[in-house]
């Protein structure tokens, strides 16, 4: 049985910033999906079902936020789906939207994710004490600030490889005008001063915490051959789980993430991606995670990624950029970064990326990982329609 | 639904739960969930290494921390790592992402479970926080007193009484009593008034509970299942949030979900509600037209287990269950999400003929 193909026709988001005061959760998840729509020039009858994600509900701090969201996203009388998948919730709920159109269940669906972190204080919301188990520290960074340290001491990178990735990410936001961050005075300097937070890693090379939502309309053929814009087209699309901490969890590069990449790769026929790709979008939310990935999505040998980032080959102008948006270092609404990964890989091959586009972009990586580094999803979208 | 989607027999070949208790305070919810995961895996010979894709459900805000379905994966065995994915939605909805998943033909056999503990705190409180948090949730109006106000718009439209509610929670109960599952079973009194018109004996009890369900396609589940409870349609759908725009009376969104999902086509010899309160079982009863000679909850249903985010999935299972046993031909099962059934999933299940 062969799957319906998928298609991105419409991406909406909104100006991601620190606390969107002027809307409520639903005012700001409308926004996006309003601009979503208006990009596929399709009204709130034309979708079939609503698929929606975000992290922890702690965050805003309403349970299962989606039953009061029904209205504000046009799903009464319609399907609704509601995603967790921790940091890689924002990837998993576009997938989850685009399988309902692969099996032909809905021909057009919206899909959606966000986060409105300045409800809460989202580092503690993830440092609830649990009895008998080790507390996870203060925050996201003091757990991945180890696994940084142990890829730094296993490849012998130097120093200063993480501030060169924000430096990078900070100044592709530049030229975002949905990223949260927009920091016209950056330079290298300011990063490399910056006060240390979770050694090694340094204020500007950690994510900031943002209010902020991200929509896409997925189709089918038909429904792309209506669209008014290129569409984007899924050329792969995969979600890999690990547990948390185990006897020989590899913490730098886990094993999940390496096959996910194979799934993704296999199904969209890439055989070398540091070839056959033309610009990655992933899951960066403390700047030494390029390198790192860059390595466990292959797109380097083990212990080589830290040079591509020093050699300026993921810079936007680069042989392989990465994170062109700005990257989850200069916005992040934590369940909506995944998908807003997804988005820009998407926008990238249609062509529609503005200032940020990379010319002749065709078929570009979207990535995602939340947990402790153990759920990862990604897609593989194309300006072409798949071969099969 | 198009007709492609109907290409592809996915069935039910496995269903176990945990005996649904009010406190578990000794196990942690993995400890909970272990049982079931090997109870399926063991009634199809399956080992975690054959399951294509798993599915969860659970909350955050029963579990009080975030990122609580993480550990679940440690009782799965994801190692080597799996495809995987989770919604925090009761499990029901984890397998209507699980059939889709099958449906496209990336996996054949699918894992789906959910779990919840509602025993550490107050259930009715918690689940204020489901509600608008603007304009409705900072007024904490619990679940009971929602439920009332449904049961009461009942009563005033003519459509049941106390004594018929009364009769739904004693039924219930007693068919419970051969369910060794269930937390509630046998004669239990009416009670008194919890929240006008509804009394204890109308009310779901609170507990802690897990089950888990196996899906395989085609042959894979003849091969699994001596007659697996094909899935001959799926569908859910969602109503408006605010209780003053909606007809409390009657359950639009299950009607569609059911007519999308065939129930409709052909008349069903049994039906699993989920309706944690009696006055929802006449809701239910009236929006999916079943006759008096339809077998309504021979499991208690939620009046005699209720373990929030499982109990949707149990009825899939237990509809699925009497089909495997050859108790049913052709099965409704129902769950809901939501104050006063906002969210509804139907899917209709059927066995070969004997």
């Amino acid at each position: 049985m062969s799957k319906e193909p998928v298609a991105v026709v419409g991406i909406g988001q909104t100006k991601h910033v620190a606390a969107r005061r002027d809307v409520s959760i639903a005012g700001l998840v409308r926004e996006a999906a309003q601009r979503a729509l208006d990009d596929a020039e399709l009204t709130w009858a034309d979708i079939d079902a609503v698929v929606i994600g975000k992290a922890p509900d702690f965050f805003e701090g309403v349970m299962m936020p989606e039953l009061y969201l029904a209205d504000a996203l046009g799903a009464v009388g319609k399907p609704m789906l509601r995603v967790h998948t921790a940091g890689s919730v924002g990837g998993s709920t576009a997938l989850v939207a685009a399988n309902l159109v692969a099996a032909r269940v809905h021909g057009t669906v919206l899909t959606l994710a966000f986060e409105k972190q300045s409800e809460s204080n989202a580092m503690w919301g993830l440092s609830l004490p649990i009895p008998f188990q080790q507390p996870l520290l203060a925050g996201a960074g003091g757990f991945f600030a180890p696994h940084v340290r142990a890829y730094m001491r296993r490849t012998g990178a130097p120093d200063t490889v993480g501030s060169l990735v924000a430096y990078k990410d900070r100044r592709n936001a530049l030229k975002n005008p949905y990223a949260h961050l927009h920091e016209h005075d950056i330079t290298l300097e300011k990063v490399q001063a910056s006060p240390m937070l979770w050694d090694p890693i340094r204020y500007s090379e950690t994510c900031p915490s943002s209010d902020g939502a991200c929509a896409m309309v997925l189709t089918d053929r038909a429904g792309a051959a209506r669209a008014p814009r290129p569409a984007a087209w899924m050329h792969g699309g995969a979600m890999r789980s690990e547990p948390t901490l185990f006897a020989g969890k590899d913490c730098v590069s886990p094993q999940a993430g390496k096959d996910c990449a194979a799934d993704v790769y296999r199904q969209a026929g890439i055989a070398d991606p540091r070839r056959d790709i033309d610009a990655v979008e992933m899951y960066v939310p403390f700047s030494w995670y390029e390198p790192m990935w860059l390595e466990n999505l292959g797109f380097a040998e083990e212990g080589e990624g830290w040079k591509l980032t020093e050699s300026g080959v993921t810079e936007l102008d680069g042989d392989l950029p990465v994170n062109m948006s700005g990257g989850v270092l200069s916005t992040n609404p934590i369940g909506a970064s995944g998908m807003i990964r997804f988005a820009e890989a998407a926008l990238q091959v249609r062509g529609q990326a503005g200032e940020h586009q990379v010319e002749g972009a065709r078929r570009v990586l979207g990535h995602a990982y939340g947990g402790g580094s153990q759920f990862f999803s990604m897609w593989l979208v194309g300006s072409e329609p798949p071969a099969s | 639904m198009q007709g492609a989607a109907a290409i592809r027999e996915i069935a039910v070949v496995a269903f176990a739960q945990t005996d649904h208790r009010r406190t578990t305070d000794e196990l942690s919810e993995v400890e909970m969930l272990m049982p079931v995961l090997h109870g399926v895996l063991e009634q199809t010979g399956l080992k975690t290494a054959d399951i294509d894709f798993t599915c969860s459900g659970s909350s955050d805000y029963l579990a009080g921390r975030a990122f609580s379905f993480t550990l679940a994966l440690d009782g799965v065995g994801a190692w080597p790592p799996i495809s995987e994915s989770h919604v925090e939605m009761d499990g029901a909805w984890a397998l209507y992402e699980a059939w889709t998943k099958l449906l496209t033909g990336d996996a054949d056999t699918a894992l789906v479970y959910s779990y919840g503990k509602s025993s550490p705190g107050s259930v009715r409180d918690v689940l204020t926080r489901q509600l608008d948090p603007y304009y409705v949730a900072p007024l904490w109006p619990d679940s009971v007193a929602l439920a009332a106000l449904q049961a009461q718009a009942l009563i005033d439209a003519g459509d049941t009484d106390e004594p018929a509610l009364a009769a739904v929670a004693a039924r219930s109960r007693t068919d419970a009593s051969a369910n060794s599952h269930a937390q509630v079973r046998g004669s239990v009194p009416q009670g008194d008034y919890v929240v006008r018109p509804l009394r204890t004996g109308d009310c779901p009890p609170v507990g802690d509970g897990a089950a888990a369900v196996i899906l395989a396609a085609g042959d894979r589940a003849r091969e699994l299942c001596e007659r697996p409870a094909w899935i001959r349609g799926i569908d859910h759908r969602i109503e408006a949030h605010g209780l003053g725009v909606r007809e409390l009376t009657d359950s639009p969104s299950t009607r569609l979900a059911a007519e999308k999902a065939g129930a409709f086509e052909r008349p069903v010899d049994t039906a699993e509600l989920h309706a944690p309160f009696t006055a929802q079982e006449v809701v239910l009863r009236k929006a999916l037209r079943l006759g008096d000679d339809v077998r309504v909850n021979p499991s208690g249903g939620a009046l005699a287990a209720n373990p929030v985010m499982a109990a949707g999935l149990i009825r899939i299972g237990e509809a699925a269950a009497r089909i495997h046993r050859g108790e049913s031909d052709r099965a409704l099962a129902h769950a809901t999400s939501g104050p006063c059934l906002q969210q509804n999933l139907v899917a209709v299940l059927e066995g070969d003929p004997r």
